[in-house]
């Protein structure tokens, strides 16, 4: 019969038209802004700074002192379209490990250009750089205010903790680690400076008395 | 010239080009740019169109319009920066323009991918080519007039299938997935998990869309015998996917190749008779089918172990010099990477064969004669993404 | 799967006349090139394609490279007259003698454009054989013979290699640019290729971005204290 095809089609959207109604594979709009699908927990957009609260030397705002940046420029360098503009610090300050190491002085990120590839958290060394999952960013000033600085970059590790809880629960356990080791090898470290004090000089320590 | 051996065939001179057609009217062509702001143009493309009534006399394609010079950017950065760019060339399918790249590099060092990267590299290769068919197919439903519910249907599924993507490599298209030697993060077993829920509901998608279009008589009067592609031509011009499979080929660099593991995976190769619109229509069909089986066979088998080759850097990447040549099946055709290194960070010479750009060498030989309204039918039916063409 | 050097010896049993060499890829892809001399390119590439044996059918990608004029600093030795005391002379007399010194010498070696074009056979199923065809040099003498012809697909990448390089294929029966527009005069792939100075604020602007940003930013300053009346040259 001619137009059996067409009636076959009909049926299909008669199917989907009236099944919308009963069952909720059939109906997926989610009316956006008012309802929102559950986020994902790998989703990315742009990145931040992460900044830590209790590991702080110095004076100065709690997000300055607390930056995991080192400052050491991988990200700028390995950034693809090159959105990210760092200028080191001249002085140093203490790492969570006890280490001196620089600080950025300026960091901007042009997220007018950044293309949300990862690829700067997946080189930076001291899980520093994260990416956010903010995605609700327009603003009215095209050339200025889609460059964002040190200070607007910067959140704290509870805010990556919310979005990204089991990256975050990871990072920090390793980082609890390092800190681990390298108490253990300060510890060591001024053990054997404080018997070398003492005596004087370096004492033959007979074998299995332990350092 | 002496030839020593047999010889195929003698074929004359300009055998290859367009036929031309005489004009039947009197006065002068109509001559209309359709394009490059056009709904129907699958982005920022032109045909200079000459129509004596509505024949098509001539038809001159124009692009260049998202020419974004891809090439020269990839000789300023390093390899692995040149990944992210890759997304966005077919951006339709992120995932096999990144593994072309990974496996042209591959070529090129000697690496070799953990056999669970290559699992992963199928799954979501065959993920790709399914999402891109449905959204083929239905855009090409659309231009015909159907106002966008089999469009909507398609993206149903592909609302699925990216929301997949992005749980595992946290983008919905631009992923940035494929490193030199396998793919940057593993995949859980719920990932896997949700996989299989989605692969499980495919089938049945793929069966409403059939029944929704194959037998639609609109459909069948306005593609059949509409467009046709010869073997022989298809061959010479470098036409390759569903485009050179619907005009009788048997050509899909999957099963000749074999790269990757495609090797253990069971499944057929479309192939059409008449080389028209409507075969090269259900071939996308038929294809979705056999990338279904391909996922529950790789779902099934996928093993355990790392997903990335240990040896390989992410920092400080130089391949000794020299020049290697990779292309894989992409869901448009052929799509092949050339890479020249000298030995530093960046490669010398980076060259992407993208399968819409030599696809469309024949659309004017499919269009001549043909009324105006087919020649929408027959672009679409060619199937290209303009972040391709351009580069 | 044949080697270059069979497929290298098949054509010089059929085509006597053709100019071959096998350019070796040090890579790990062992994919060996064919150079051809572009005299002789369309009655071995004719060969090649119609040929019962070879069979290939289907030419995949064209590319273009741009190899730019090399400077070399080499230490050579040069027979040259050197004034020095000669042994058997009286002390503190000096002759001029012919010796063998080292010298570093500069030379350019010509730079060339190539094209490389990537045929495989669908009948035989058979990988890739990559050609490769050199220009004489990058400035006038640019022609190569174009293989549309032979192969279809070459029409759309020939043109494109014209456009972003500069080859001009002779025989193509449309070369016109194909990727930027056709009053464009430059050719935007090859390395000496020199940006127009016409680009938007750019806020990140690293390395010599930064440098021609500043440099165009004191120059539209100036434009703009000299008044309207004057016009400059660029943006």
């Amino acid at each position: 019969m001619l137009g059996e095809g067409i009636l076959k089609g009909l049926a299909e959207t008669a199917k989907n038209f009236f099944g919308s109604y009963f069952f909720a594979e059939r109906l997926t709009t989610v009316e956006y802004p008012e309802e929102r699908i559950a986020p994902i927990e790998a989703a990315r957009v742009f990145p931040f700074l992460v900044y830590d609260v209790e590991n702080r030397d110095g004076g100065g705002p709690e997000w300055e002192a607390g930056l995991r940046c080192v400052a050491c420029q991988i990200c700028e360098k390995e950034c693809p379209p090159k959105c990210i503009y760092i200028e080191k610090s001249k002085d140093k300050k203490l790492d969570y490990l006890g280490k001196a190491q620089y600080y950025p002085a300026k960091f901007d990120i042009d997220i007018s250009v950044c293309m949300s590839c990862q690829i700067c958290v997946e080189v930076c060394p001291f899980e520093a750089i994260k990416m956010d999952t903010a995605f609700e960013l327009s603003t009215t000033d095209r050339f200025g205010d889609l460059l964002l600085d040190r200070e607007q970059l910067a959140k704290p590790n509870e805010h990556y903790h919310k979005i990204h809880p089991t990256e975050a629960a990871a990072v920090d356990a390793h980082r609890a680690e390092e800190k681990m080791k390298a108490d253990a090898k300060a510890k060591s470290a001024a053990e054997a400076a404080a018997a070398k004090g003492e005596t004087g000089k370096m004492e033959v320590k007979p074998a299995g008395a332990g350092a | 010239m002496t030839v020593a051996g047999a010889v195929r065939k003698q074929l004359p001179v300009g055998w290859n080009r367009p036929v031309p057609i005489e004009p039947e009217g009197e006065g002068e062509l109509l001559e209309v740019a359709m394009g490059p702001h056009h709904p129907s143009t699958h982005g920022v493309f032109r045909m200079d169109v000459a129509l004596d009534g509505e024949r098509v006399i001539r038809l001159k394609p124009v692009f260049g319009y998202l020419h974004r010079n891809h090439e020269k950017i990839a000789e300023g950065i390093s390899y692995l920066a040149s990944m992210p760019y890759t997304d966005r060339l077919d951006y339709v399918c992120p995932i096999t323009n990144n593994w072309a790249y990974a496996l042209a590099v591959e070529k090129l060092t000697g690496q070799t991918v953990p056999e669970r990267a290559e699992y992963l590299r199928v799954i979501l290769g065959e993920l790709t080519r399914f999402q891109n068919h449905a959204s083929s197919i239905g855009f090409f439903i659309q231009e015909m007039g159907a106002s966008g519910t089999p469009l909507m249907y398609a993206f149903r599924e592909r609302e699925k299938i990216l929301d997949l993507f992005e749980e595992l490599t946290g983008a919905r298209m631009m992923v940035n997935y494929m490193r030199f030697g396998g793919c940057r993060v593993d995949a859980t077993p719920a990932w896997l998990d949700h996989t299989r829920k989605v692969v499980a509901g495919l089938s049945a998608f793929v069966d409403e869309f059939e029944q929704l279009l194959r037998t639609n008589e609109i459909l069948m009067v306005r593609t059949q015998g509409v467009g046709i592609l010869t073997a022989e031509l298809a061959v010479n011009a470098g036409i390759t996917g569903p485009m050179l499979r619907a005009s009788g080929v048997n050509y899909d660099i999957r099963k000749v190749d074999k790269y990757g593991i495609y090797d253990r995976f069971d499944f057929r190769v479309p192939l059409g008779d008449h080389g028209d619109i409507y075969d090269r229509f259900m071939i996308r069909l038929l294809e979705m089918r056999e990338s279904i089986k391909i996922l529950e066979q790789a779902l099934k088998d996928i093993p355990g172990g790392p997903v990335m080759d240990p040896k390989a850097k992410i920092r400080g990447f130089r391949p000794k010099p020299g020049e290697a040549y990779g292309r894989i099946e992409a869901p448009k055709g052929e799509l092949g990477f050339y890479l020249i290194s000298d030995g530093g960070p960046n490669p010398y010479r980076y060259r992407v064969r993208p399968p819409s750009l030599v696809n469309l060498t024949v659309l004017e030989d499919m269009c001549l004669g043909h009324g105006i309204a087919d020649v929408v039918l027959i672009f679409g039916s060619v199937d290209i993404v303009l972040g391709e063409v351009d580069r | 799967m044949k080697t270059v050097e069979e497929i290298k010896a098949a054509i010089e049993r059929a085509v006597p006349e053709a100019a071959l060499e096998v350019v070796l890829n040090p890579s790990a892809s062992g994919q060996h090139s064919l150079r051809i001399e572009p005299g002789c390119a369309l009655k071995v590439a004719s060969f090649l394609r119609d040929d019962a044996e070879l069979a290939f059918d289907f030419l995949s990608n064209v590319t273009g490279v741009d190899w730019p004029d090399k400077e070399i600093t080499e230490k050579v030795k040069v027979q040259r007259m050197v004034t020095k005391t000669v042994d058997g002379a009286e002390p503190g007399t000096e002759q001029a003698v012919e010796e063998t010194v080292e010298e570093t010498q500069k030379r350019v070696e010509p730079g060339f454009l190539e094209a490389v074009y990537h045929l495989y056979s669908v009948e035989k199923r058979e990988g890739p054989l990559v050609l490769r065809m050199r220009t004489v040099n990058r400035t006038d003498q640019v022609e190569l013979p174009s293989l549309t012809p032979l192969w279809r697909s070459a029409e759309f990448q020939e043109r494109e290699i014209f456009d972003l390089f500069g080859i001009v294929f002779t025989g193509h029966p449309d070369l016109r640019r194909l990727l930027m527009w056709d009053e464009f005069t430059d050719h935007p792939m090859r390395r000496d290729y020199v940006e127009p100075d016409d680009f938007e604020y750019e806020p990140t602007a690293h390395d010599d971005v930064l440098k021609r940003t500043e440099a165009h930013r004191a120059a539209m300053a100036e434009q703009a204290k000299s008044g309207p009346a004057k016009t400059g040259a660029g943006a």
